[in-house]
């Protein structure tokens, strides 16, 4: 294994060496099942390495300067820090039990994860791999989005049903918002002016007030000849100008296009099999999604709204990060 | 085991601890809640333990109680964010042959109450025709009776357990699948045996299954395994299954364990069994971890160190339909509790795939049924390809049109 990492980061380096990027970009897809976060190449649209993690690899991200993977592994009780160079896990952070998700504050520094066991929150300091608090929410604390100006973390507990709104300086929850039953992820719009919060088995997105704490929109969807309750929304993505936002429909194998001004679902595009993450590269051009079941994600031209390419992964990809160059 | 590394936990956890930070941390919402009445939820818990055919599956004696007893602190949890009133559990006890109404004394004064019962069919009706006028409701966790969503239907029971029809159907729909259409049906000698006969013969035309011939098992009382009991049980059940015309699949029906827990590698032709074992249609199984089950399961085993079981589920899933109901219209009011959750808006998780909802014709809670082995989950029913114009899940049991119910 160590020998097949070492080639896979030659290619890389060779490939880094040799391409001019159009996009250059690089994602990484933590894979449920394998044990493995496979390194895709934007450019070749292929999966170059792939780097043996702890047991059930989930939460995935990667710090603002693009050096270190963090990554959820949930049957370690521990999030894993990997070198994004190396591929070599460098560290660990003390994440508390079962983490499976997790938010990097925008500056990199804080990184807030859900302990699905738990009913709590830990506040972990990156650079200092240190935990620095705990914070109790909802039964089954999931998705986690920090607001734009560093403020707010909202929280969603599946079991609860609830978003809950956390002062990040108090370290403190400040109100909490019934939504439809499992909700599984929380947005913000860019400019901070709504959380979107999906409901796995709703079916819906809730559209959030973040000042008066109320719902203001709900967002349902329908596919021809397909029947509501395996539609189910989970992940969501804002356009770099937030004029769209894209929701992973799970089973319903669709990603759904939303004009944010009309609420209205503009699109829905055939993507692989029980779609959950998704992720956006640097420049906004191109959006992947995570398909759990045809073990591959989806490349999506944000631009003219097409999918452009799957590729293919390791077993149950579940989280999806690209790496700023 | 899935996590080695946890250590196990005595007296307050780590979560205890942490919500009762929480509850100081939320301060003056907290102290106001504590203050507001709580909702009051009774648990008519049967104190029945018939033997069981394999020494695995003797029930605890909490097997039920432990279920609502977590939903209980689930529901808590949202409550206290929402600065609602919590909720408390009062078990009551009740043995067979004891008259079900003498038990029910906690409920008097008690207009209105939310009574989980896992109590079999006849006192169940009994319970619920005696507190009709008090406005209680009786949510059945246990009773798999058709009768209870059909001719013996009331309007103030809701029946969380899935209904003999539904696991009956749930089987066949895999096995049609799967091809294995001809069945040799194996029943006890029980009324509740012959009940569940009815619901595979029904199932097997509905889906197209043909039964090749039917016997019947009858309880002697002496089929127990003990001492010599392997010698006698190799010897008899291959010679009770001879003859048999050709078939794929042996379906047991058999709710007292006297006889299906012995067919497993022991009939006369190699075939699979199926029904009350080898393949069993069940509303909740310790290994089922999709949709989050993991999480449900691992809170489970931590609190309660035990596997969480059918009963469990049922009592869980009656308990958060509640809470879920009891949210959503921020009351604490039973009548209104029970309005909504009978209202179009109602729908609960319950780590099955899909929201769980209830049928307006028979108050039978609409929900997937898992297929186990016994060590994990082989599949989960309604199977791909069985449509229906409402929802899938409606292939599963009395659908509205063939109803007899006349809810009163």
């Amino acid at each position: 294994m160590q020998a097949q990492v070492t080639c896979a980061c030659l290619l890389l380096a060779l490939a880094a060496a040799a391409a001019t990027p159009a996009r250059a970009w690089t994602a990484y897809v933590s894979n449920e099942r394998d044990n493995t976060v496979s390194v895709v190449d934007l450019d070749k649209m292929t999966t170059v390495a792939t780097i043996p993690v702890g047991q059930r690899p989930r939460g995935i991200a990667v710090t603002p300067d693009g050096k270190q993977l963090l990554v959820c592994v949930g049957d370690d009780n521990t999030i894993q820090i990997i070198d994004a160079k190396t591929h070599g896990v460098i560290g660990e952070l003390p994440s508390g039990p079962d983490p499976e998700t997790f938010a990097l504050g925008r500056e990199g520094k804080l990184l807030f994860v859900s302990n699905e066991d738990d009913a709590m929150i830990t506040v972990i300091d990156v650079p200092e791999r240190k935990a620095l608090a705990t914070i109790p929410t909802g039964v089954e604390p999931e998705g986690m989005g920090v607001s734009p100006d560093n403020r707010i973390l909202v929280n969603t507990s599946e079991t609860t049903n609830m978003a809950h709104f956390i002062d990040i300086g108090e370290r403190k929850l400040v109100t909490s918002v019934l939504v439809p039953p499992r909700p599984r992820f929380a947005a913000w719009r860019n400019d901070g002016k709504e959380v979107w919060v999906s409901s796995e088995l709703g079916g819906t997105v809730s559209v959030i007030d973040p000042v008066a704490h109320k719902i203001t929109h709900t967002i349902t969807f329908a596919v021809q000849g397909m029947r509501s309750d395996v539609i189910q929304p989970v992940g969501i993505r804002f356009s770099k100008d937030d004029s769209l936002a894209f929701v992973a429909l799970g089973p319903a194998n669709r990603v759904a296009v939303i004009d944010t001004a009309s609420y209205k679902v503009r699109k829905y595009l055939l993507v692989g099999q029980r779609v959950w993450q998704m992720a956006l590269t640097p420049d906004g051009k191109t959006l992947l999604t995570t398909n759990g079941l045809s073990n591959d994600i989806s490349v999506i031209d944000v631009g003219d709204l097409t999918v452009e390419k799957a590729i293919h992964v390791g077993r149950e990809p579940w989280g999806v990060v690209v790496a700023p160059q | 085991m899935k996590r080695p590394k946890r250590p196990p936990r005595n007296g307050p956890g780590r979560r205890d601890v942490l919500l009762a930070l929480g509850a100081t941390l939320l301060g003056v919402q907290a102290a106001r809640a504590e203050a507001a009445p709580e909702i009051r939820i009774f648990y008519l818990h049967s104190r029945e333990r018939a033997p069981t055919i394999s020494l695995l599956d003797f029930p605890a004696t909490n097997n039920g109680l432990a279920g609502a007893e977590l939903a209980v602190a689930d529901d808590n949890t949202t409550s206290r964010l929402l600065n609602l009133p919590g909720y408390a559990l009062t078990d009551i006890g009740w043995r067979p042959g004891d008259d079900p109404l003498a038990a029910l004394a906690p409920l008097a004064g008690q207009p209105g109450a939310l009574l989980l019962c896992d109590l079999p069919a006849e006192p169940l009706l009994k319970v619920a025709d005696a507190l009709r006028d008090k406005s209680v409701t009786v949510f059945n966790i246990k009773s798999p009776d058709d009768a209870l969503r059909g001719t013996d239907c009331r309007a103030n029971i809701i029946n969380v357990s899935p209904s003999r029809a539904m696991l009956a159907d749930a089987l066949a729909q895999y096995l049609v699948w799967k091809k294995w259409t001809r069945w040799l049906l194996v029943y006890g000698s029980h009324p509740e045996d012959a009940r569940l006969a009815d619901a595979y013969r029904r199932s097997a035309k509905r889906f197209g299954a043909r039964i090749v011939q039917e016997r019947v098992y009858k309880d002697t009382g002496e089929s127990r395994q003990s001492d010599s009991g392997i010698v006698l049980t190799q010897q008899q059940i291959p010679l009770f299954t001879q003859g048999a015309p050709d078939y794929d699949v042996l379906i047991a029906a058999d709710e007292h364990e006297v006889f299906a827990g012995y067919l497993p590698y022991r009939t006369w032709d190699p075939r699979p069994v199926a029904g009350s074992a080898g393949l069993r249609p069940v509303a909740w199984d310790p290994s089922s971890e999709s949709w989050g089950g993991a999480q449900l399961q691992d809170r489970f085993v931590r609190r309660f160190h035990r596997s969480m079981t059918p009963l469990d589920m049922q009592a869980w899933t009656a308990v958060r339909m509640i809470g879920e109901a009891a949210s959503h219209a921020a009351t604490s009011d039973p009548a209104r509790i029970v309005g909504y959750m009978k209202g179009p808006d109602f729908a609960v998780a319950a780590y099955k795939s899909e929201k769980l909802t209830l049928r307006p014709w028979d108050w039978q809670l609409r929900q997937p049924i898992l297929l186990s082995d016994g060590r994990m989950v082989v599949s989960v029913s309604p199977q791909k390809g069985f449509l229906h114009q409402v929802t899938e899940l409606d292939t599963l049991g009395i659908d509205r049109p063939e109803t007899t119910c006349k809810l009163k």
